[in-house]
């Protein structure tokens, strides 16, 4: 009796590493259904043709064209994002919660309505690109200063949350201590507070980077799809599909590439440090 | 920065804080050290912060010499950045990102000194400091007690005019500390304006400190050189820090008896220091009380009650009993020798005699009462 009530328990509680059934079926299904189709890409793509179709102006352009685009919307981003944050993490204002909600809409927000909103706001007519117009000669829609801005307005928040939140939870002492040795806020700021946050801050921008790189919708809408101008690698993606399957997915393996190399480097580098402080 | 701020140290303030409130009054001369003794929550550190000028006063005044650093009444309020303070954290607070030399130069980068020349000042103030072997090493790869000598090192290489440390040692173990605080003594000997020094840490504030200020739940409850305090404690609190007994009662002069809020009554003797006639508090070293298995006969000691043993516990080389008094004498511990205690055959539960001379009996005023109601 005591034996077997022994070997029942033991069997029953036999490997806690086992998972049920009823979990296990439906995970399963799950990452198949997530890496299937990146298996159709490798296995679809024209390995044999890709030097040449990579090698077209057209789609060098793009790829150059993209990179710019992404580097720069990262570039505003932290120059604009990463104040915000601070001012979203620790200005003691009323009505900081709703900026921060209104701020980080674009997150959630389908990339197209973000386009005609920044055709609302920065084009011709718009309530502010009038004036960019009248007053400086500035245009922004259908230019590449014009991908800059869309990509900006989608990726920017993905960094401000990021950094808001690594001063959220950054050690506010070290910034009491700067202070008791004369370091101005804005001193304290610069050589205390960046450097502590500094590995979500790289998180954030590549996070930034990364969904610039791939904007699609507020880019066809604000900027329009010129090759060489407007073009970036996921419009010459789109519109390659139409003409030249082979081309598209011979691009679509360029970015692909790019988003592991990216996800490989924010693993190893930040992400695992920045999670333990 | 010192010239100008050379002087005294006067804190007459307040701070109020979500329901609860912080009010000092101290003075602290140039080259004296302040001990601040108190229990935790009892306002000690809040006192520093509004000192350093991370708080600001609710009520009242700082000044340090002529250098008005806070002052309610005509609005005027230094923040930290510009107060000519250095503090030394519990916790050290040395930037992890930052090597040693660069964490004791930060001061001088910030008051314009480049690079290279905030380089130099923190070598030489590390060599002064006997560290200079940890000037390339980051926080993370320090002891404790190299960590709090470089946070003391950071703090002074600001030049303060006046020096605070929140429980410099409280983060190190037994042995580093021992070692830390006669370091800590020759530095604090050498600083030339005033220092104030938190701790709950008697045996600290008794080395360290040249008068001691007692704070609980935001007040003063007793200022007095470290042997006054450990003489004649103010509350329970510090008598139970300094390891007396303490009582509080009423004095009849005449008769020298002193009346115990707690029941029983002390003879005291002949009394001069409390002043005449009210409320007193008696301190009595455990050492002081004899133990006896019956009720003494030769009856010298004018002091003898009942009570029986409630616990037992061995310090270092005696033994400390509680006894707890029957109805007309006060509870008590008790210190015997480890011998004595053998040949009583003392044990929890005993019925004891508690004897003591009256000329070992300290009774002095009881300020703190006011202070604390």
């Amino acid at each position: 009796m005591t034996s077997r009530s022994g070997r029942q328990q033991r069997s029953r509680r036999a490997d806690p590493g086992v998972v049920p059934a009823a979990l296990a079926l439906p995970a399963l299904v799950g990452a198949l259904f997530l890496l299937v189709p990146l298996a159709g890409l490798l296995v679809r793509a024209p390995w044999r043709g890709l030097g040449n179709i990579l090698a077209d102006g057209q789609v060098v352009e793009a790829l150059r064209l993209s990179l710019v685009c992404a580097t720069a919307a990262t570039a505003v981003a932290l120059v604009l994002g990463v104040p915000l944050a601070w001012v979203l993490a620790r200005a003691p204002v009323r009505g900081v919660s709703v900026l921060r909600a209104l701020v980080t809409l674009p997150l959630v927000l389908p990339p197209v309505v973000g386009g005609v909103a920044l055709l609302l706001a920065f084009g011709r007519r718009g309530i502010l690109g009038a004036h960019l117009d009248s007053w400086f000669g500035v245009t922004l829609p259908f230019t590449t200063a014009g991908v800059i801005v869309a990509e900006t307005f989608v990726a920017m928040p993905f960094l401000v949350v990021t950094v808001e939140g690594a001063l959220r939870a950054a050690d506010r002492g070290y910034e009491e201590a700067a202070a008791t040795l004369g370091a101005s806020r804005l001193t304290v700021f610069r050589r205390v507070t960046l450097p502590l946050i500094g590995p979500a801050l790289v998180a954030g921008a590549v996070l930034c980077w990364a969904r610039a790189l791939g904007e699609f919708g507020a880019t066809i809408t604000f900027a329009g799809n010129f090759p060489g101008r407007t073009q970036t690698m996921p419009l010459a993606v789109y519109l390659a599909l139409e003409t030249d399957p082979e081309a598209a997915i011979a691009l679509s393996l360029v970015l692909l590439v790019v988003s592991v190399a990216l996800l490989a480097g924010l693993r190893d580098r930040w992400l695992r440090a920045g999670a333990a402080p | 920065m010192t010239g100008l701020a050379e002087g005294e140290l006067c804190l007459d303030g307040r701070v109020e804080r979500a329901g609860f409130t912080v009010a000092v009054a101290v003075t602290v001369a140039p080259g004296e050290v302040l001990g601040v003794l108190g229990p935790n929550g009892a306002g000690k550190t809040t006192l520093l912060r509004s000192l350093a000028g991370l708080l600001p006063l609710t009520a009242g005044s700082v000044r340090l010499g002529a250098t008005v650093l806070d002052d309610v009444a005509t609005d005027t309020f230094v923040p930290a950045e510009r107060r000519p303070v250095g503090l030394v954290f519990q916790n050290y607070r040395l930037f992890p990102h930052l090597s040693v030399r660069d964490n004791v130069g930060f001061a001088a980068r910030c008051a314009g000194a480049g690079r290279a020349g905030s380089r130099r000042l923190a070598d030489r103030e590390l060599g002064r400091f006997g560290l200079g072997h940890l000037a390339g090493r980051r926080p993370g790869q320090l002891s404790g007690g190299e960590a709090q000598r470089v946070a003391l090192a950071r703090a002074l290489a600001a030049d303060p005019g006046l020096l605070l440390l929140d429980e410099p040692l409280s983060a190190l173990d037994a042995r580093t500390r021992l070692e830390v605080r006669t370091e800590l003594r020759r530095h604090l000997g050498r600083f030339p304006g005033p220092v104030l020094l938190v701790t709950h840490d008697p045996l600290e504030a008794m080395v360290l400190a040249d008068r001691l200020l007692v704070l609980e739940g935001g007040r003063v409850v007793q200022v007095g050189t470290p042997a006054d305090v450990a003489r004649r404690p103010a509350t329970d609190y510090v008598a139970r820090l300094v390891g007396l007994n303490l009582y509080a009662g009423t004095l009849a002069p005449a008769a020298g008896v002193v009346t115990l809020d707690g029941g029983g009554r002390l003879a005291v003797g002949a009394v001069t220091a409390a002043g005449g006639a009210g409320r007193v508090l008696v301190a009595l070293r455990p050492s002081a009380i004899s133990v006896h298995m019956q009720p003494p006969v030769h009856a010298s000691p004018r002091n003898v009650w009942a009570g029986t043993v409630t616990g037992l516990e061995l310090l270092a080389d005696r033994v400390r009993a509680e006894v707890a008094a029957a109805p007309g004498g006060p509870d008590a511990l008790v210190d015997l020798t480890p011998a004595a205690v053998a040949d009583l055959g003392l044990l929890p539960g005993r019925r004891v005699w508690l004897s003591a001379k009256a000329t070992e009996l300290e009774v002095y005023a009881d300020t703190a009462r006011d202070a604390l109601a």
